[in-house]
């Protein structure tokens, strides 16, 4: 079910990005489809009931393990997340320099390249 | 309030709230930075918290603090400083045997690196912490501050990216 | 293994590094640039056809990120290091067009740490990490004129490339959550063992689009014509050079030859996207009157006859491919060169308004010559005698329509460049560049290096250089997900 709502959320993300003409909403397609997958990411490692993957001298290994969450999706959603940061910070920059250059957000009309 | 002056930033009540919370913000952000390698936070968090107070100050005081000599210091010189230093621990452990080799707590810590209890964590998490709240300040100065920056024939405005892959 | 990690250390180091000393001397990033290419190319010849594996951290492979290095990944950084570090002499003289250098050579070497990470890593989303390194460089690098064009161009290029990574990043997430493991290796062996699921197909589908996409193979190629001529000419030739082919080739290879093996309808996809590409591509290309722009279409085109061959899955077929990939690096990165100093004294990429700098640009014209055979597939250069292996590898699969295709295709490409030469540097003289003189010192440095890397490149097809560095590229691709996994757990 959570999966099945993560795709859905996915593909309103690309529909963004796919039929949009305003480079803002564009862009909140790509944040959605990005979040989207780091959700998914996160759910792939949760156990429900789960306790946090932190290791003390004395927890009881076998009940930790059976019960702890998996830790290596969150470290690797945290770096997608960084990453996701990043982007996002570069792509709104050039969005507000085009702006600035053709005075408008639509993509339509900011045509001149071609060929 | 005289008409000649032009008020700069926000009203007087932010302005005196900002003064007086930007230290135990900055404080808080430097807390959570030094004890990443054991609770919740790190650098990232820390650093964003650090970035957050330096963000605060220039609503409430207007674009001359980010512009002037404390904005230019921390946007460019150590957002490359952090950078540096992560990589400069990674060679060092490179150097010590294994790229990214955690190289304090392999070698038996003497007592002034006893303070390292996660060995090169720590250290990492501060330089993280430069470059995370470095570069989200410049990110803002860049998005909200400064709006064209025409050279001669308007040959060039850079954009500062962030790099990815830390924590 | 011991010098791996210096290919990501050493640019990621000095990329931030120079931002902070740049600033009191105006030469220094210059030098640091040029000195880590130079550095890189050293590192890069010294551990050629050297294979073995190297724990970052100390951790063992399947728990921490190991750096892998085989025949594919050492001829992959050799490639790297000479088109960059050609790229860099070149840009000394060349940048002076725009006003930062210190950010330039920052991003620069951002982005060969990025190439070098794809190539070197053996972990699943340490390949991600680096491919975003790299891609980030080179979306800000091509919107670093910051005009209307250029931040068209980045802007169409960021939004398909932040789609590209979006679906490799869940293509990782699959696989994760059916294998239970990012390493490389460790994949190879739990698909071999357990057979593909549905989450592995879909897996494969959707880095398949990923890095097409990143490799812009044809029906994904939309980005490439307007993101490669904006960028400034050094990064038109880092791009066209080497970013599609590490980050999209190459990392698609490996995952398909060494992590999810080899099967025909892979090949048949391979094929068919090669011969889209080569064919729309150069179409494309022959009505284009700009000359970056012309040059771009023709990088879709020559990556598709990499596609193709490597798609055949034959010896021959993946020798050829490969062969191709590093010839079309020296060329094509030659040919940008040329169209930037061209543009960089006529201030214009306009066919139509060039016309006899022959004499006025003697080494640029002979350069451009070189590379206009080479990529045209003339007897003594290096690109024809990769056509020749690749037309022999199709007959030798049974392709015929494959190889006549890969005829037509070179033959309009040599149609299209014969254009090129007598628009730009043959005719008369137009009056209004009576006063145009050569390139500087340096530009012409590099283009003359490329022009004999062209020429000498050809030789790597005798026997002697073709053991030494083809080869064991190709055995590497060969030995599968078996080898790949004996190599990284050969400890």
């Amino acid at each position: 079910m959570a999966f099945t709502l993560c795709f859905v959320l996915f593909m309103v993300g690309l529909y963004g990005v796919l039929s949009k003409k305003n480079m803002v909403k564009i862009v909140m397609g790509l944040v959605i489809m990005n979040c989207a997958v780091n959700l998914f990411l996160i759910m792939l490692g949760y156990k429900k009931g789960g306790v946090a993957p932190i290791l003390e001298k004395k927890t009881n290994l076998a009940d930790f393990l059976a019960r702890s969450v998996d830790p290596l999706p969150q470290a690797l959603v945290l770096t997608s997340i960084v990453i996701g940061l990043g982007v996002l910070a570069l792509t709104i920059g050039i969005c507000i320099r085009l702006y600035e250059k053709y005075g408008t957000f639509d993509i339509t009309e900011i045509r001149r390249l071609k060929g | 309030m005289d008409k000649s002056e032009k008020p700069v930033g926000m009203t007087l009540i932010v302005q005196t709230v900002t003064r007086w919370l930007k230290g135990p913000i900055i404080l808080y952000g430097i807390y959570i930075v030094f004890t990443g390698h054991l609770s919740p936070g790190g650098g990232f968090a820390g650093g964003v918290i650090i970035a957050c107070a330096f963000v605060l100050i220039t609503l409430a005081f207007g674009a001359k603090f980010a512009l002037g000599r404390v904005g230019k210091l921390l946007a460019s010189e150590l957002d490359s400083l952090g950078a540096l230093m992560f990589v400069t621990i990674a060679l060092l452990g490179y150097v010590g045997g294994s790229f990214f080799r955690n190289f304090i707590q392999m070698a038996n810590p003497a007592p002034p690196f006893r303070i390292f209890s996660a060995g090169t964590i720590l250290l990492s998490n501060v330089a993280i912490g430069l470059k995370v709240g470095a570069s989200l300040f410049m990110i803002f100065i860049i998005l909200a501050v400064i709006r064209v920056v025409e050279d001669k024939d308007g040959k060039m405005k850079m954009i500062q990216k962030k790099q990815g892959g830390d924590n | 293994m011991n010098r791996l990690p210096l290919f990501v250390a050493v640019p990621l180091f000095l990329a931030f590094l120079i931002p902070v000393l740049g600033r009191k001397w105006k030469t220094l990033p210059d030098i640091l640039g040029n000195l880590a290419t130079f550095f890189l190319l050293l590192l890069s010849l010294s551990i050629l056809g050297i294979s073995g594996v190297y724990a970052v951290g100390g951790w063992p492979p399947p728990l921490g990120i190991v750096m892998v290095s085989d025949g594919l990944t050492t001829l992959m950084l050799l490639i790297v290091a000479l088109i960059s570090f050609a790229v860099t002499l070149y840009s000394i003289d060349y940048m002076e067009l725009y006003t930062s250098k210190t950010r330039y050579y920052s991003l620069f070497l951002l982005m060969i740490a990025g190439m070098n990470g794809v190539i070197i890593t053996g972990d699943l989303f340490n390949l991600f990490v680096f491919l975003e390194i790299a891609s980030i460089a080179s979306y800000a690098l091509v919107a670093f004129g910051c005009q209307h064009e250029e931040l068209e161009a980045s802007f169409k290029y960021l939004v398909l490339g932040t789609l590209a990574s979006t679906f490799i990043l869940l293509g990782i997430a699959f696989m994760y959550g059916t294998y239970g493991t990012l390493n490389l290796a460790h994949l190879a062996r739990l698909i071999s063992e357990n057979g593909s699921t549905a989450a592995t197909k879909c897996a494969l589908g959707l880095f398949f689009v990923g890095f097409s996409l990143k490799a812009a193979l044809v029906p994904f190629h939309a980005w490439l014509p307007d993101a490669h001529p904006s960028a400034p000419a050094p990064i038109s030739a880092m791009l066209s050079g080497l970013l599609i082919k590490s980050i999209g080739i190459y990392a698609l290879i490996r995952l398909l030859f060494n992590v999810f093996g080899f099967t025909p309808l892979i090949s048949h996809i391979l094929i068919t996207l090669g011969i889209l590409s080569m064919v729309v591509g150069v179409f494309l290309a022959i009505g284009q009157w700009d000359y970056k722009r012309l040059l771009a279409y023709h990088s879709i085109s020559q990556i598709g006859y990499v596609t193709l061959a490597i798609g055949l899955g034959t010896p021959l077929g993946i020798l050829a491919g490969l062969f191709h990939l590093v010839n079309h690096s020296v060329f094509k990165s030659l040919l940008f060169l040329n169209a930037g100093s061209v543009e960089y004294n006529l201030g214009t990429r306009d066919m139509k308004k060039m016309g006899g700098l022959q004499e006025k640009m003697p080494v640029t014209n002979a350069t451009s010559l070189v590379g206009a055979f080479s990529i045209s597939g003339l007897p003594p250069f290096n690109g024809f005698w990769s056509k020749l292996l690749i037309i022999l590898a199709c007959v030798q699969a049974k392709n015929i329509p494959a190889a006549v295709w890969a005829v037509l295709v070179s033959i309009i490409t040599l149609s299209s460049f014969t254009k090129v030469q007598r628009y730009v540097y043959y005719g008369k003289l137009k009056e209004e560049w009576k006063d145009v003189k050569e390139a500087p010192q340096t530009m012409r440095i590099a283009m003359v290096m490329l022009a004999v890397c062209c020429v000498l490149m050809g030789l790597l097809i005798l026997p002697g250089p073709r053991n030494a560095v083809l080869t064991p590229a190709v055995n590497a691709l060969l030995a599968g997900r078996e080898g790949y996994f004996n190599l990284t757990f050969s400890r």
